[in-house]
């Protein structure tokens, strides 16, 4: 089963090969072919002459939680990289303007249903002093991601999908690193690293690229949007997601601000 | 045993209890014991959320001894206490089925060598089929039940034990009978509850229900054996025994709980937790063990009324 679902994974990957552009955190934008035919089975594409962007940013309302220390003397590699400084959990993060860091927002609804091309490019998930790097991403279904352990430790990465197929693979200290991808959309996909309970990320897997990550501006932009109405989410792991319909016209630049309460 | 059972008592110590029969109730001790560690050693697991940080099975990373860091301590040292249980339990085996003189006995011992092999299978379906929730519970359930039996097998080859039964009466309704079969089902229900809400099958208000019907019943039964039986050794230590730990077990529960709510917020399994939960896990283990125990003893010793005899003995001919 798992080969022929490899299989699968490969050949489709080889169809969307050489389409699309990359993923940016806190920005992404559609893929920069010119408009092609967008008949079904054709790779979508947006007339960058029509395109709309949406920007905005995610706020915190309430009491800013205490960020909790983790304790990494489990692992005596894992302690010696936060040395004299331990490290935060990274569950809430409060940015210094009062918006919220690691919020995935997506167009969850009102995309055209054309098969986007996945960017070639891979998106990095790193292990680096016993944390997921970045934290929270996003990756288009069939879009590559590179698995790298920068740690002098051992780790298994351990995705908790619940659409997309579950897997659990063991990474040595600074061991090659590992090609994956999930065939379906889903957000979110936890990760966990089982050898280190503390270690968790989220990868957001979106059939289009009209997707961003909050950074420590608390903003996002979506470029390339064709026109159209739409609902857009945005996510948080703590907080739960907020929906907002948004109607973009051609060339449109509309704000849209989200807003969560602890 | 049916025939030493009419023996004099002094007649049955000399010719049953001989040095063989020491070490080997010895024996069962530590294998007793060491089934409790390895209860232990995958609570550990559990609660500490490392039942996948070993992602290849039956070797470790692909070796016998992999770096003993971070949750791999708790998942390959479950892995090496596990193997040692189940060398002790082919010694076990084999021991009995070349020095003991009771058939029942030596077919118990190979049951439990086939118990431990069925556990060692479920454990490492759990990493291979990334813990299926009911191959997860079927495994927590089936150590409980292994370690009952190496606790009964304790029992059964003690000096005690071989003394014979020290028959008394009990007319009383419900047959206490009954109820001795009650308790030790009632806490295995706990126990499976207890499980499944450890691997998220289930929510955790079915074992706290539960735990209510399973702790009525087992102070129902050793109540009774207290009060109707004190004079009896074995059923009143039994019984002892087992309401002191149903006691501790409930306190225990309760930490449990309060302890999980206490760091819900906690970015990694805190030590509070998971040194109540682990202890929770153990002492559940010792509770099902004990109502075994108890069970035993009230059939071995307490004779049934005599319609109930009747009953049975009609039930037997019509067969």
């Amino acid at each position: 089963m798992k080969q022929i679902l490899l299989s699968l994974g490969i050949a489709t990957a080889l169809v969307v090969a050489g389409c699309g552009g990359g993923n940016k955190q806190a920005e992404n934008t559609a893929p920069k072919e010119e408009p092609t035919s967008s008949a079904a089975g054709t790779p979508a594409s947006v007339n960058e002459a029509d395109a709309a962007t949406l920007t905005g940013k995610v706020s915190f309302a309430g009491d800013k939680p205490a960020a909790r220390n983790i304790d990494m003397s489990a692992n005596p590699a894992c302690a010696r990289a936060h040395t004299g400084s331990p490290q935060k959990s990274q569950e809430v993060i409060v940015n210094d303007n009062g918006t919220l860091r690691n919020v995935f927002v997506w167009v969850k609804t009102g995309v055209p249903d054309r098969p986007w091309p996945a960017p070639t490019g891979a998106v990095e998930l790193d292990q680096e002093g016993c944390m997921y790097k970045p934290h929270v991403t996003g990756v288009m279904t069939n879009q590559d991601i590179k698995i790298v352990n920068s740690d002098p430790t051992n780790h298994n990465i351990h995705p908790l999908p619940k659409v997309n197929q579950e897997w659990n693979e063991s990474q040595p200290p600074k061991g090659d690193s590992k090609m994956k991808k999930f065939a379906r959309e889903e957000v979110m996909i936890p990760v966990k690293c089982n050898v280190h309970p503390w270690m968790r990320a989220y990868i957001g897997v979106v059939g289009h690229p009209f997707f961003a990550v909050t950074g420590d501006d608390g903003t996002f932009t979506i470029k390339g949007l064709p026109p159209g109405k739409y609902t857009l989410e945005a996510w948080h792991e703590k907080y739960g997601a907020k929906d907002v319909e948004v109607t973009v016209a051609p060339k449109d630049s509309k704000t849209v601000d989200f807003d969560f309460k602890s | 045993m049916s025939k030493s059972r009419w023996l004099p008592r002094t007649a049955k110590r000399l010719i049953l209890t001989s040095r063989a029969d020491i070490w080997l109730h010895r024996y069962a001790l530590l294998w007793a014991f060491s089934t409790l560690f390895l209860v232990v050693a995958g609570g550990l697991v559990t609660s500490n959320d490392a039942g996948l940080s070993v992602p290849d099975w039956p070797l470790s990373y692909g070796k016998l001894m992999p770096p003993m860091e971070g949750n791999i301590f708790y998942e390959h040292g479950h892995r090496m206490v596990a193997t040692t249980v189940g060398l002790l339990t082919i010694i076990m085996a084999v021991w009995l089925a070349r020095a003991e003189r009771r058939p029942w006995m030596r077919r118990l011992g190979w049951i439990a060598l086939f118990a431990v092999v069925a556990q060692g299978v479920l454990g490492g379906m759990t990493v291979i089929f990334l813990l299926p929730k009911p191959v997860s519970i079927s495994h927590a359930c089936l150590a409980q039940l292994f370690f009952s039996t190496t606790v009964a097998m304790a029992l059964f080859t003690s000096e005690r034990w071989r003394r014979g039964a020290a028959p008394v009466d009990d007319s009383g309704s419900p047959a206490l009978h009954s109820l001795a079969l009650a308790a030790p089902l009632c806490v295995f229900v706990q126990l499976a509850l207890g499980a499944a809400a450890r691997h998220r099958a289930l929510g955790v208000l079915p074992h706290i229900g539960w735990a209510m019907v399973a702790t009525g019943v087992v102070l129902w039964l050793a109540i009774r054996v207290l009060t109707r039986h004190s004079g009896h050794e074995e059923l009143r230590r039994s019984a002892l025994a087992l309401l002191s730990i149903t006691f501790l077990q409930v306190f225990l529960g309760i930490a449990a709980y309060m302890s999980r709510i206490a760091t819900a917020e906690a970015p990694q399994p805190m030590p509070l937790m998971v040194g109540f939960t682990v202890a929770h896990v153990a002492v559940g283990a010792l509770t099902l063990a004990l109502s075994v125990v108890l069970a035993i003893q009230v059939f071995r010793h307490v004779r049934r009324p005599a319609r109930e005899l009747q009953t049975e003995s009609i039930a037997i001919t019509s067969a």
